[in-house]
């Protein structure tokens, strides 16, 4: 379970987070939604440590997170933007992953990797990977060793139908296993179909947390798009 | 420190495949080999490759490594999310860089001086001090790309200011100097020259490797003075420790950098 409380941010004279709090608890998944610029993916880099706090704290599984690295090791994370050292290899970049990790290598969970039909892709230089392939080779890394955290930043965004799917399919079958989620998205029927539970960030503060279905029962709505545009349109008391 | 060996190892395989870096070693090595064609074996040759040597490692360095920081953006985000250390990451990151700069750039200078021979045993010496000072200023400028690259936001401004901080220390120092120099000429400047000299990381291993070459007389009045105090052991010492200082200041202003960095 992670425990946000009181976080803020400021990058230059821009108030990035002003006190956001957020509970995300264990073995569901929890989708981040909001505008561009709300703050979505300052709270995500927050909770790796990317991006250290002005204030607020945060605790996963009772543990502060407050620069020690090694609450990492449990931690899956699949960025927006896949972008890696030009001339290395995906098969070069996954086994500096498993050795910086000290993880061996029969232990990881190479499943993405076969969906995706990336093996005959493993030993070209990643540069010559088109973006979509790159991403694919990024989402393998954020499942590569078990994590019982995983967090994806707008996971489907650079995939095609096809991949998407395979993607979406290993969220459902790990969230199975009780591996916790936290997704970020702009697309609402993936939220929908993907997600238990849901933040909605706006300004810097979450001005809605719960269940999906609560959402969509509350705002008198049959889709989330219209709930959450409905929320958009008028102040809510979370 | 493990870690930091790890990402050093698999930066370094990024780094040799570089495109940049291969016309970086050939340039040397084609440079060097013309130069020993056509000056000869002697000093004058030596004098030369110096010169090249003290104009290109600092721009090349200081560019190639505020590049490749820039577009390793993410990936340093995606290794940051990995169970590893700052500081272990920096320092992979650093050594990374610096290792295959500094192999490529001693390959190319020194394979012409094994071919073609040196005129007499001392300028081995000579070869390998030039070899030691381009790592050093690689060094120094590889930090320098880290300050500037955790520092500033957008690409191009961090472009721009690698290149002033070349064009500063590498050429308008030079100039203020030298007009310093002839304005107070009615005064005397050994002292100030000297510390002009220890303030600069360029000037400081031209002025070594010249000194070493026995053409200190070319440059001017202050040869002698210079002379005099990077010949004693006291001078060598000091000078010694400026380039450390060089080194491991910029080094520590990038660590803190790289700490404090939202990414």
């Amino acid at each position: 379970m992670i425990t946000i409380r009181g976080l803020t941010k400021r990058f230059g004279s821009l108030d990035v987070l002003r006190g956001l709090d957020l509970e995300i608890r264990r073995g569901r998944v929890t989708a981040v939604i909001g505008p561009n610029g709300a703050g979505k993916t300052t709270l995500i880099k927050a909770v790796l440590g990317l991006t250290r706090p002005d204030g607020g704290e945060i605790t996963i599984d009772g543990t502060r997170v407050n620069g020690d690295e090694s609450y990492r090791a449990r931690l899956g994370y699949m960025p927006q933007i896949a972008r890696f050292p030009e001339n290395l290899s995906a098969a070069e970049l996954f086994s500096m992953l498993t050795d910086l990790r000290g993880v061996s290598a029969d232990a990881l969970d190479e499943e993405l990797l076969e969906r995706f039909a990336l093996r005959d892709q493993l030993d070209k230089p990643l540069r010559t990977l088109s973006g979509g392939t790159r991403q694919k080779v990024n989402a393998v890394a954020a499942f590569l060793f078990r994590p019982p955290l995983v967090i994806l930043d707008e996971p489907t965004a650079g995939l095609d139908p096809v991949a998407s799917a395979i993607l979406k399919d290993k969220i459902v079958a790990e969230r199975g296993r009780g591996v916790t989620f936290i997704l970020t998205s702009h697309i609402m029927s993936e939220v929908e179909e993907l997600a238990d539970d849901m933040a909605f960030v706006l300004d810097g503060v979450v001005r809605y947390a719960g269940r999906v279905g609560d959402l969509m029962r509350h705002a008198g709505e049959s889709n989330l798009e219209r709930a959450v545009a409905s929320l958009m349109a008028r102040p809510v008391a979370a | 420190m493990n870690a930091l060996a790890k990402i050093a190892g698999y930066e370094l395989r990024d780094v040799v495949r570089s495109r940049w870096l291969i016309g970086y070693a050939l340039f040397f090595l084609a440079a060097t080999d013309g130069l020993l064609r056509f000056a000869g074996n002697g000093a004058a040759a030596l004098v030369s490759v110096v010169n090249i040597v003290l104009f290109v490692i600092p721009l090349v360095t200081v560019v190639f490594a505020t590049v490749y920081l820039y577009n390793a953006r993410e990936f340093i985000e995606l290794l940051l999310a990995q169970p590893v250390r700052r500081p272990a990451l920096y320092g992979g990151l650093f050594l990374g860089l610096v290792g295959p700069l500094s192999v490529a750039f001693a390959a190319g200078v020194t394979i012409p001086f094994v071919v073609h021979g040196v005129d007499e045993p001392g300028q081995r010496v000579t070869v390998l001090a030039l070899v030691l000072a381009g790592v050093a200023l690689t060094a120094v400028f590889t930090a320098l790309a880290f300050v500037i690259a955790m520092r500033t936001d957008d690409r191009l401004r961090a472009l721009g200011t690698a290149i002033a901080a070349w064009l500063l220390m590498s050429l308008l120092y030079d100039g203020a100097v030298l007009l310093a120099a002839a304005v107070f000429a009615d005064y005397p400047l050994e002292r100030a020259m000297l510390a002009a000299t220890l303030a600069n990381p360029i000037d400081l291993a031209r002025v070594l490797l010249l000194l070493r070459l026995d053409v200190g007389a070319l440059m001017g009045y202050t040869g002698a003075v210079f002379q005099q105090f990077f010949g004693s052991a006291a001078g060598t010492a000091v000078a010694s420790a400026a380039l450390v200082m060089w080194i491991a200041g910029p080094i520590t202003l990038g660590l803190r950098a790289f700490r404090s960095r939202d990414f």
